[in-house]
């Protein structure tokens, strides 16, 4: 708790519940821990704002920062409405604690589900410094404005924000606030670099893996290699052999969603004897069930089951009336693979139970989930367990799923000290929450004119929800979301979900289920395309049709004119079927997710089987752009992201364990391959949406119909590596 | 006992002589810029420099990294420091987790060549592994740096 030097510190608290996420704007309570000098004087208008009596100012970040750059957008957004300076901006990462708010750094909504409450934030401050000054002056609040940390009168004469402070606690929050015009946003929509740029740049960042406790223990865990497998029994002699290795111990499987999976733990001095320490164990178990999942087979099954009725999730018109007068019938069955996130930091969590409390460093995508989950193994209040947040060395999803953190908190119980559980890279292939595989079958008719008629998907695949409810067997909701709402206009239009179980534990991947989604139809509407005789751009834009706003019940609505006009765009950036050389093409694919709209232009060349994509052109319109240089960078790592999917994503079963182990078999896109990634952000002040995710869905597609044009080959499976095409 | 020479300080260090340096360099000493990616020398996410040369620490036995002379990320090189520079002016990182190998490998290059081509730069930085992708920005940021030692 700061000094408060002679002020009768008064309630704030009149609770102003904000509409987004519930936070409440005023409080009074210290929120932000110890800051930098005792002398200072503190003023805490709300959880997420400190400004100090030497002008610095705190402000936090809530959501986990995992190479998506919110801890600049959202804070920024905040000195912003604020009239801060952002040279006198500092960052704190909050804890993971209901009272910020929705946590689950996940679905690319940050800065959607954020934007207004942090914009309040700001503008509260702001209006309460400006109060403080009328009140120091006696002149009227109307005659003062705020600008780059300082009040200024009329007058002229100026008083720094922080010489405000002790007047400011003093000051009710106000109920009306004003919000800026778009048009006076200072650091939204401009190119702001990360504020943690340098201490990624010289090493000083603190990423989960180098957390750092006193007496802290390492600790390794062998896990079956069939998911849901049990310990029989081990053999322990030659792990604690190994010098370093302190301890050898079990812990159970925890059936719950975001369960720990059980094994055997090495308890080590560091990491490279609990490592090693793991290999050499010697471990009876019983696989389970799951040891019948074999990747081919269960490829024919989904497979067999979209050729077969399915189960109805949208019916419009007469299917079977359009198929039976078509001029031309197109069917295609699309197989994509299970893949895996690999973060460039493994999952890894330090926690040190101490009686009745537990304190938690993790690089976590959901921190209130993992604390929870924390609090609930080790059956103790929530609020004895402090869930701190370091940076995320990557997430995309697997670090929403805190299994890790139990782990942790699991082996720190049992040895009765701080202890760091690793993930090796190995552990991380193998174990994780894999992207679901899936078959997808998709047939349409054409007219004379080269109109669709009808339209039919049907799209098989393990359903994220059976890591929720084991037993489920199709894919629902959200998960066929971007299937059921093709933004097309066909009068006959037919979507089905196939039957498939799960056989490992599914979970979110970036992008989900628009990976399979947007590549299914803008593959098969390419080919749609080609076999009507127009080109793939008007083709597309036909299909979209008219200007058409979706009415959801969400604030957020499709609009398919701002859809055309990303594809129009694209087109144009990539100066769409100008002349190439020889055995170059260009592909193109649009997709709409996560609120925003994204089309890539793609050129490749084919040589020998060797195919280098060239040059991407992606235009994303996310509404109201919060950081341009985030979401450039989004847009350029989707491209990466997209290409290693394209090209060698593949994880597969053999007797229930996953075959790939290390990047040697599950391959990353390099820098000889990287493509030159051209980024235009349409410029409007709509609602803000999604930018983590949407870049990747359509590069994989825009590749797949650039190859066809070079040489006259559809490819409906993923990845190209497959064909030997790399 | 193995004595290392790590950051112009010695460091001496007890542990199996075939510990990769990678983990006497985190575990053992405390410089945690230098990460673990995939302890195969597939990623490059631990790589420092050895007398000048860029190595992946999670390959290289604690017994061979003796009596040398190794920089990490925290380290002192002059090309580093440029290059750190040319990192922050384009904002290369997203995560930032590969980022430290990523500096060194390109420092390397830099010690070795004043005047990459862009294949050279790709050749070099090849070893290494961004998740995030953004490799476009390294390249840049490679490139500027070069440009910048012209004058
Ligand atoms: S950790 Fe050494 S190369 Fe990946
Ligand atoms: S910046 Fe995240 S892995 Fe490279």
């Amino acid at each position: 708790m700061g000094i408060v030097k002679n002020i009768s510190r008064r309630n704030f608290i009149k609770g102003i519940g904000l509409a987004s996420g519930g936070l409440i704007l005023a409080c009074n309570t210290d929120s932000l821990g110890h800051m930098p000098t005792e002398a200072l004087i503190k003023f805490n208008p709300n959880l997420f704002v400190q400004l100090n009596s030497d002008g610095s100012l705190v402000l936090i970040a809530a959501r986990s920062e995992m190479g998506n750059g919110v801890r600049t957008s959202l804070t920024s957004v905040i000195a912003d409405e604020m009239e801060a300076d952002w040279n006198r901006v500092t960052v704190k990462q909050g804890t993971g604690d209901s009272k910020y708010g929705n946590q689950n750094t996940d679905g690319s909504q940050s800065v959607r589900t954020f934007f207004k409450s942090m914009r309040k934030m700001g503008a509260t401050t702001k209006a309460i410094l400006i109060t403080a000054a009328s009140q120091k002056w006696k002149v009227p609040a109307s005659e003062c404005n705020a600008e780059n940390h300082f009040i200024i009168h009329k007058s002229g004469k100026k008083i720094g924000f922080g010489g405000l402070v002790e007047i400011a606690k003093t000051i009710e929050v106000p109920k009306d606030i004003q919000l800026k015009s778009p048009k006076d946003f200072k650091y939204i929509g401009k190119k702001l670099p990360s504020i943690d740029v340098d201490d990624y740049s010289n090493g000083s960042a603190i990423f989960g893996l180098d957390q750092r406790v006193p007496n802290m223990k390492f600790a390794a865990i062998q896990r079956c290699p069939v998911t849901f497998g049990k310990v029989i029994s081990f053999d322990k002699t030659a792990a604690m052999k190994v010098y370093g290795v302190l301890d050898v111990i079990e812990i159970p499987r925890i059936e719950r969603p975001f369960g720990p999976l059980g094994g055997v733990v090495v308890i080590a001095t560091n990491t490279w004897a609990a490592f090693k320490g793991k290999e050499a164990l010697k471990i009876e178990w019983d696989k389970g069930v799951n040891t019948s999942y074999n990747s081919e087979d269960y490829m024919k099954q989904l497979t067999e089951n979209v050729h077969k009725k399915g189960k109805e999730l949208k019916n419009k018109g007469d299917i079977d009336a359009a198929f039976q007068n078509a001029h031309k019938i197109l069917e295609t069955t699309i197989q994509l693979p299970h893949l895996v996130h690999t973060p460039m930091e493994v999952p890894n969590a330090v926690a040190w139970v101490q009686n009745d409390t537990c304190e938690v460093w993790a690089p976590s995508q959901a921190p209130q989930r993992a604390r929870a989950e924390v609090a609930d193994f080790l059956k103790i209040p929530i609020e004895n367990v402090t869930m701190n947040v370091t940076f995320l060395g990557g997430g995309f999803g697997r670090k929403s799923k805190p299994d890790y953190v139990v782990e942790a908190a699991m082996v720190s119980k049992a040895i009765n000290g701080p202890v760091q559980v690793v993930w090796s890279r190995e552990d991380d292939i193998q174990h994780s929450y894999f992207h679901a595989v899936s078959a997808q079958k998709m047939k349409a008719s054409l007219d004379k004119n080269g109109k669709v008629t009808g339209w039919q998907h049907r799209v098989a695949l393990p359903s994220i929800s059976s890591t929720f409810q084991p037993g489920v067997e199709y894919a629902g909701g959200g998960e066929t979301a971007a299937a059921v709402k093709a933004p097309f206009e066909i009068e006959n239009f037919n979507v089905e979900v196939g039957k498939a179980n799960a056989h490992v534990r599914i979970g979110w991947l970036r992008s989900v289920i628009n990976i399979p989604l947007g590549f299914s139809i803008n593959v098969f509407t390419d080919q749609l395309a080609y076999e009507a005789g127009m080109d793939p751009l008007d083709f597309r834009m036909k299909l979209i049709g008219s200007d058409r706003i979706e009415e959801t019940n969400s604030e957020h609505k499709m609009n398919t004119a701002r859809l055309k006009h990303v594809l129009k765009q694209a087109a144009k950036n990539a100066n769409w079927g100008k002349k190439l050389p020889e055995r170059h093409a260009q592909g193109i694919a649009v997709h709409y997710s996560f609120l925003s709209y994204v089309a890539s232009v793609v050129e490749v060349s084919v040589k020998d089987n060797n195919v280098k994509v060239h040059k991407i052109h992606t235009v994303i319109d996310c509404g109201t752009a919060i950081n341009k240089d985030t979401i450039t960078a989004q847009m350029e790592g989707a491209a990466v992201f997209g290409m290693t999917l394209t090209f060698y994503g593949k994880i597969t079963a053999k007797d229930g364990a996953i075959e790939q182990s290390n990047f040697h078999n599950y391959n990353m896109l390099r820098m000889p391959a990287a493509p030159k990634t051209h980024v235009e952000i349409i410029d409007n002040y709509e609602l803000p949406t999604g930018v983590g995710e949407p870049g990747v869905p359509v590069i994989a597609p825009a590749i797949v119909n650039a190859i066809f044009k070079v040489t006259g080959k559809r490819y409906n499976s993923l990845p190209l590596s497959d064909y030997n095409l790399v | 006992m193995v004595a290392l020479q790590i950051n112009g300080k010695k460091h001496a260090v007890e542990a199996d002589l075939d510990m990769p340096l990678l983990w006497a360099i985190r575990d053992f000493i405390g410089f945690t810029g230098t990460k673990y990616g995939c302890g195969k020398g597939l990623c490059g996410a631990c790589m420092v420099l050895m007398d000048g040369i860029a190595v992946n620490s999670c390959q290289l036995p604690i017994s061979v990294a003796e009596g040398k002379e190794i920089i990490t990320i925290e380290g002192e090189n002059k090309n580093l420091q440029l290059l750190q520079k040319s990192w922050a002016d384009l904002n290369v990182p997203q995560c930032g987790f590969c980022q430290p190998g990523q500096l060194i490998t390109a420092t390397a290059l830099l010690d070795s060549n004043d005047n990459p081509s862009d294949d050279d730069i790709e050749t070099a930085m090849s070893r290494n592994i961004c998740r995030c992708g953004t490799y476009q920005r390294i390249k840049n940021a490679i490139n500027q740096t070069v440009e910048l030692k012209k004058g």
